[in-house]
């Protein structure tokens, strides 16, 4: 079974976001940027089926500019074993990126494609459910358990209220939620390997899908700040202030 | 202009998100219409007439609708679209499963998670874990919006909208549903309760957690909410985790013990009207959103309290 796993090169999840004060957009300059967290979780997924037996191969995919490589290269280190880097500069929108992965399935023909549930940049958490509409294929987004076997997918899925079980005809999307399982640091010996693991790149215009944003970005602004509180100094004093002078008791 | 609300329910009762959405899409301008797509959901039709600005309410009762998989309501709602100007949905586990499918299906971007109307088209929405908030216009014929209910107040239940069946049925999706395990929760609905009690690492274990928040949530008639890091040391439920990637919560009150207030989990929190934090650590990051902090052993403070109120 092939494995595609598509990773998004992010502003690093520790890294303060500084929002430019000119209103159009998040400082990126020489900031740290690291492959989105939801979808190392994804990656670490296909490397646990694959150590299981039950994936063969293990495709990385990202989207973006020369650096995204950087991206596909610790995928590569944690386990993948090729990449392709779909290159562009510009700033490709969930529909957009659907399009372009519906492309690379196409390319690739793999069974399954297991990808992050959002990005900590926009935090559209889009880009799974649009995929598998566009592909005709079954879903189960929020994963926080993957069992595959006899062609199909069984996967618990973190909703509102508890869990959800759902069975999956393959070819399927999965994406990813927290709880699924915890990313493994590549080790230094795999990290020089993956130098040399196959990386393709291809021109994002050459898929024939539009880039073009449809979607108009007004502004990108701080939200207000919240006025400063007070410490307190005992349980009484809270209560007490909390009945008389915010009254929500 | 018409819009089409996705009514959030589980097939016996109208979920509040809905009216919130539907608070969402008043401020949007418009007709607008409720879709209750389930299975024996009757009941949920007849709650979505009454409420306010809504001007007729479709039921899709049909057993392909019964668990709300996103293929077939997706599929439904993509049927029912033609005459509609916006398709908006509370950003629910159910709204985000469903409605991106929505969009991709009438080749059109979502809106993900607003949490203002500017006009018709433009949307405020949280980027980055609420660390910006971006302004987006959409120029689409049909704009596809999912709404983040707490940062809406619920309209009211005094309408009476006229209830349409509707006949259409979606394919057998590749998909089937096998079980559903509900957290067992003695308290009010997290994501619509007006006090939240919230427990972090700093409780320690299971045991220490349920000792010191049950209580403590039961005084106050409050809903239980914990931090990632509480959740993945297995003290609390998944579904109780509140922050950028769990719920988003705004109530009047909102009490963080022993969370240091990572900005993941600010992002669920710091719209709450009142907060206070109770932790040892006098520099964590939560008494700077605190309106009231106080610094101390949370297994002594939170008890005494508990007793005090």
């Amino acid at each position: 079974m092939k494995i595609l796993v598509p990773v998004k090169r992010v502003l690093d999840a520790n890294i303060a976001v500084r929002v430019k004060s000119d209103g159009t957009g998040v400082d990126l300059a020489n900031q740290k940027m690291s492959m989105n967290p939801f979808d190392e979780i994804a990656v670490e997924e296909a490397i646990k089926l694959k150590e299981a037996g039950i994936a063969s191969e293990i495709v990385a995919v990202s989207i973006g500019p020369a650096q995204a490589q950087d991206t596909l290269r610790s995928a590569l280190a944690m386990g993948a074993d090729s990449a392709v880097l779909v290159k562009t500069d510009a700033v490709v929108e969930p529909l957009a990126v659907a399009k372009i992965l519906k492309a690379v399935v196409a390319q690739q023909s793999p069974d399954l494609v297991i990808m992050g549930k959002q990005a900590i940049d926009d935090d559209s958490n889009q880009t799974a459910q649009m995929l598998s509409a566009l592909l005709g294929w079954p879903q189960a987004t929020f994963a926080s358990k993957v069992v595959i076997a006899d062609g199909k997918a069984t996967v618990t899925r973190e909703v509102d209220g508890g869990l959800e079980t759902l069975e999956l005809d393959l070819p399927a999307v999965v994406s990813t939620d927290l709880r699924l399982n915890t990313p493994r640091y590549a080790s230094l010996p795999n990290v020089m390997k993956a130098k040399k693991k196959p990386l393709e790149e291809i021109d994002a215009a050459s898929l024939g899908v539009s880039l073009d944003a449809t979607l108009k970005v007004v502004s990108t602004v701080k939200p207000a700040d919240r006025k400063p509180g007070s410490m307190v100094g005992s349980v009484a004093e809270l209560v007490e202030k909390l009945k008389t002078e915010a009254r929500v008791i | 202009m018409t819009i089409l609300v996705l009514a959030e329910h589980d097939n016996a009762t109208l979920a509040v998100a809905t009216a919130k959405a539907v608070a969402a899409a008043r401020a949007m301008g418009g007709d607008i219409h409720v879709l209750v797509a389930g299975a024996g959901c009757g009941a949920v039709g007849e709650a979505a007439a009454k409420l306010d600005g809504v001007g007729k309410v479709l039921v899709a009762d049909n057993d392909a609708y019964e668990h709300h998989l996103a293929e077939t309501v997706s599929e439904l709602i993509v049927h029912l679209a033609g005459g509609y100007s916006h398709i908006v949905a509370a950003a629910t586990t159910t709204g985000k499963n469903t409605m991106p499918r929505v969009a991709a299906l009438l080749d059109v971007m979502q809106v993900s998670d607003i949490t203002a109307v500017v006009g018709p088209k433009t949307f405020e929405r949280p980027v980055y874990a609420g660390a910006a908030i971006q302004t987006v216009e959409a120029s689409a014929e049909t704009v596809v919006v999912t709404v983040r209910a707490s940062a809406f107040d619920a309209v009211g239940d005094g309408g009476s909208a006229p209830v349409e069946a509707v006949d259409f049925v979606a394919g057998a999706p590749k998909v089937r549903f096998v079980s559903r395990d509900a957290a067992v929760s003695a308290g009010p609905e997290l994501a619509n309760a007006r006090i939240v009690v919230s427990g972090g690492r700093a409780l320690g274990s299971e045991d220490k957690f349920n000792e010191m928040i049950k209580p403590l949530a039961e005084k106050l008639g409050a809903a239980i909410g914990a931090s990632r890091a509480a959740v993945d040391a297995g003290y609390a439920p998944n579904d109780w985790q509140v922050g950028q990637t769990g719920k988003v919560v705004a109530p009047d009150l909102y009490i963080a013990v022993g969370i240091s207030g990572a900005i993941q989990h600010l992002a669920g929190m710091k719209n709450s009207k009142v907060i206070v934090a109770i932790d040892k650590d006098p520099d964590a990051p939560i008494f700077a959103v605190a309106d009231y902090g106080l610094v101390g052993d949370l297994f002594a403070l939170v008890p005494e309290l508990t007793e005090a109120l």
